[in-house]
């Protein structure tokens, strides 16, 4: 690749053809402001924080927009260059609801941290913020226009990433808001709760729903016995909210958070991850064997199923039945453990800590109830369990490493990696080739599914059957799928599906910062656990399952099986007027 | 559903949808067309506006997202997301009519529908809008009154053309 030579700041640096200002500056340790970019995201060049002197150049340049050329002299450092960014963001300031210390965002807002570093306090400018509603009527994510700074990261994410089609600009001038059509609340849309847009806003206008008061209130009442339940995802981004290196594996540390927290048990998502393999990978083999519906798709993902519920509700036969680890947990807690512990189930609280602002729209579904008694009664996003351990003085880096507790506790490395995208696919294949084949796969490590290409295929070889199968991460992935089958034109018998670029690491719960770097470290620690850190690596192997299915559900597939683990779909009748939303 | 209350425009009908059909079709469903397409159907829709359930039927039709749609309905000024009038009276304010004095035409048009402009009559029949130039630059100061235009008037005409829309 060609070579460019410029100068920035007089420090000489020579960076490829193609290298932005804001790039090539970074390589010499200059971090110029920003604010609409985002490193996984097509340049918008809007927000103006980021304009630097070029020499010879009349006007400043937007540095996260200009490539570099030949011989280029930037400053970022002049009073002029200061002066505009500093401007830039007194103006934002200015139509920004100041509300800091009420805000969810308090400490991790962009726009906060660079009043910091430009020094603005009051700014003389008139305040003129919008006053539009606040939409929090829904279980999993908040909007407040007052925050809005309009750059564009969330509509960008809605539209291009996941092909949601729920957030756009609108109006102009003064009027530019980021909106839904017709201002709808999100609850009436078609939006999936992958909370992708609460993970790229860079100020509070878009954030999780908070349910952490909620949980210090149940703990606090005696009458309660409060279990938790961590997702697979959690264990290698938990860490990022404290400022440990990306995808560091903070497990043990983890534990014992949640058990200082004050959580009666403190137990494992993967456990039922497992179950989900031995459920799901039957109800493959049945519907291979039996001619049932093909391809089956995996139905872990809550903001996936939210997508196809939506917008393929013809095509609902293909999901697998199996509700996701999260609702398996909730259930078994609900009967298996209360009637083990002989507790009353109404007086049982489920946690659920999970990387995913969808997973508290799941929670409060319907039919997502065990004879009346809700599955899941809370769920935190990793974000919201951070503030908790921040809020209570716990230093989370020096913390002593601690176990889960028992029955649930024990998860194989097949359960660890559903937290990575194709690792439900790698998980499901270790159990079912053996179940069939009759002998383990030739290699445990099913490379094809793994990696964070957008979709995956692979061959795998069963007993002379060479079954087809796929992975996507991301809805706008999981549209070309659902294309293909909806043509008639698919492949594949099984398929992966998970809503989120990155699968769960990079759920839309995950600490703010989390970009495709950040995720393939989650992903890296993910498979390093499940090499390295477990006894058992295929989910028949988990003893404890073993235990369950002899003691309480007998066998896969079975009666109380299908009581308590399998669920059905129904269209997401989102309607305007006679018109179908799509 | 929470703090923020749900608009519910639901003027789609029948009759109403063969019309945008028709509009439509003559479009050849081309959504590069957009913009042509919404000034034609909302001088279909009573009151003049592009209500949800328009937009949305639009959307689908053209299989675009319904968040393209109202982007653009809430960008053009001569497109609009809320009940108007029965007729919209655009009054053209570019170079050309201010030099040939579109106040004293304003005037008059607000004094014969007893409203300022961006209001609309009590009974609903007129809405009185600015508007951008629309090229009738030749019989300055102009008006358009839905998708007719009319220039070089007097109080009289004026009252006269007005009344023919009654």
């Amino acid at each position: 690749m060609k070579e460019i030579k410029l100068s920035i700041n007089n420090q000489k640096i020579v960076v490829p053809a193609g290298t932005t200002i804001l790039e090539a500056a970074k390589e010499v340790g200059v971090h110029i402001p920003t604010l609409c970019y985002h490193p996984d995201q097509a340049i918008k060049a809007n927000c103006r924080v980021c304009v630097v002197e070029v020499k010879g150049s009349r006007k400043l340049s937007a540095a996260c927009s200009t490539p570099v050329w030949e011989g280029m002299e930037v400053i970022t450092t002049s009073k002029k260059v200061l002066d505009s960014q500093k401007g830039v963001v007194e103006l934002l300031i200015a139509s920004h609801n100041q509300d800091c210390l009420n805000c969810q965002r308090n400490g991790t807002c962009e726009l906060q941290n660079l009043a910091e570093r430009f020094n603005i306090g009051k700014t003389n400018l008139d305040i003129d913020i919008l006053t539009l509603p606040i939409d929090d009527g829904n279980p999993s994510i908040v909007r407040d226009p007052s925050k809005c700074i309009k750059c564009n990261r969330c509509v960008e994410t809605c539209s291009k990433t996941q092909g949601v089609d729920v957030l756009t600009h609108a109006h102009r001038s003064d009027q530019y808001i980021i909106s839904t059509p017709y201002n709808l609340p999100l609850g009436s849309t078609l939006c999936t709760f992958c909370g992708q847009c609460s993970a790229v806003c860079p100020v509070g206008a878009i954030v999780e729903k908070d349910n952490t008061e909620q949980v210090f209130e149940a703990i606090e009442n005696q009458k309660k016995h409060v279990i938790c339940q961590v997702a697979p995802a959690i264990r290698t981004a938990l860490g990022d909210a404290f400022g440990l290196d990306d995808g560091a594996i903070v497990t043990g540390q983890m534990v014992n958070a949640l058990k200082q927290l004050g959580f009666d048990k403190v137990f494992d998502t993967n456990f039922t991850a497992d179950l989900t393999i031995i459920e799901e990978g039957n109800e493959l083999i049945d519907r291979i064997t039996n001619g049932g519906t093909l391809p089956m798709i995996t139905s872990c993902s809550p903001g996936w199923i939210n997508y196809v519920e939506g917008k393929y509700d013809h095509l609902l036969d293909h999901l697998s039945t199996c509700k996701s680890p999260q609702q398996m947990f909730g259930a078994l807690s609900k009967s298996y453990y209360a009637e083990k512990m002989g507790i009353d189930p109404k007086d049982i609280c489920t946690v659920s800590i999970m990387p995913c602002t969808a997973k508290k729209f799941e929670a409060q579904r319907d039919e997502m109830n065990t004879n009346g008694v809700r599955d899941v009664d809370v769920v935190l996003t990793t974000r919201e369990l951070a503030k908790m351990i921040k809020m209570t003085g716990i230093d989370f880096e020096v913390l002593q490493e601690k176990e889960f507790d028992s029955p649930f506790g024990i998860g194989t490395g097949a359960a660890v990696i559903f937290g990575a995208t194709g690792g439900v696919m790698e998980a499901a294949l270790r159990t079912v080739y053996e179940v069939v084949v009759g002998e383990p796969m030739p290699s445990i490590d099913f490379e094809p599914a793994r990696g964070l290409q957008g979709i995956k295929e692979a061959d795998v070889d069963l007993n002379g059957t060479v079954v087809k199968v796929a992975v996507a991460h991301g809805l706008s992935n999981a549209k070309i799928v659902m294309d293909m089958i909806d043509k008639g034109e698919c492949p594949y018998a099984f398929i992966e599906i998970m809503a989120c670029p990155g699968g769960c690491v990079g759920g839309g719960g995950q600490p703010i910062n989390t970009t495709m770097a950040t995720k393939s470290k989650r992903i890296e620690s993910t498979y390093k656990i499940d090499k390295e850190k477990l006894q058992y690596r295929k989910s028949h192997e988990n003893p404890a399952i073993n235990k369950l299915y002899e003691e309480y559900l007998e066998k896969p597939l079975g009666h109380k099986s299908h009581e308590l683990l399998h669920t059905h779909y129904h269209p997401r009748d989102k309607k305007i007027g006679n018109i179908k939303l799509k | 559903m929470g703090s923020v209350t749900e608009t519910k425009f639901e003027v789609l009908n029948d009759e109403l949808a063969s019309k945008i059909d028709k509009i439509l079709s003559e479009n050849a469903y081309d959504s590069t067309k957009l913009v042509g397409i919404l000034l034609d159907v909302q001088d279909v829709v009573p009151k003049k506006y592009v209500p949800m359930d328009v937009a949305a039927y639009v959307a689908a039709k053209l299989n675009i997202p319904l968040t393209g749609v109202y982007d653009v309905i809430t960008f053009y000024a001569s497109l609009s997301e809320k009940p108007r009038a029965d007729h919209v009276i655009n009054l053209c304010k570019s170079i050309v009519c201010k030099t040939n004095n579109y106040m004293d035409l304003q005037k008059s048009l607000e004094k014969f529908l007893g409203i300022k402009v961006g209001e609309a009559t009590e009974d609903g029949k007129f809405a009185l809008e600015y508007s951008a130039c629309f090229g009738a630059c030749d019989v300055a100061p102009a008006i358009k009154i839905d998708q007719d235009v009319y220039g070089k008037l007097t109080d009289e005409k004026l009252i006269e053309i007005i009344n023919s829309y009654r």
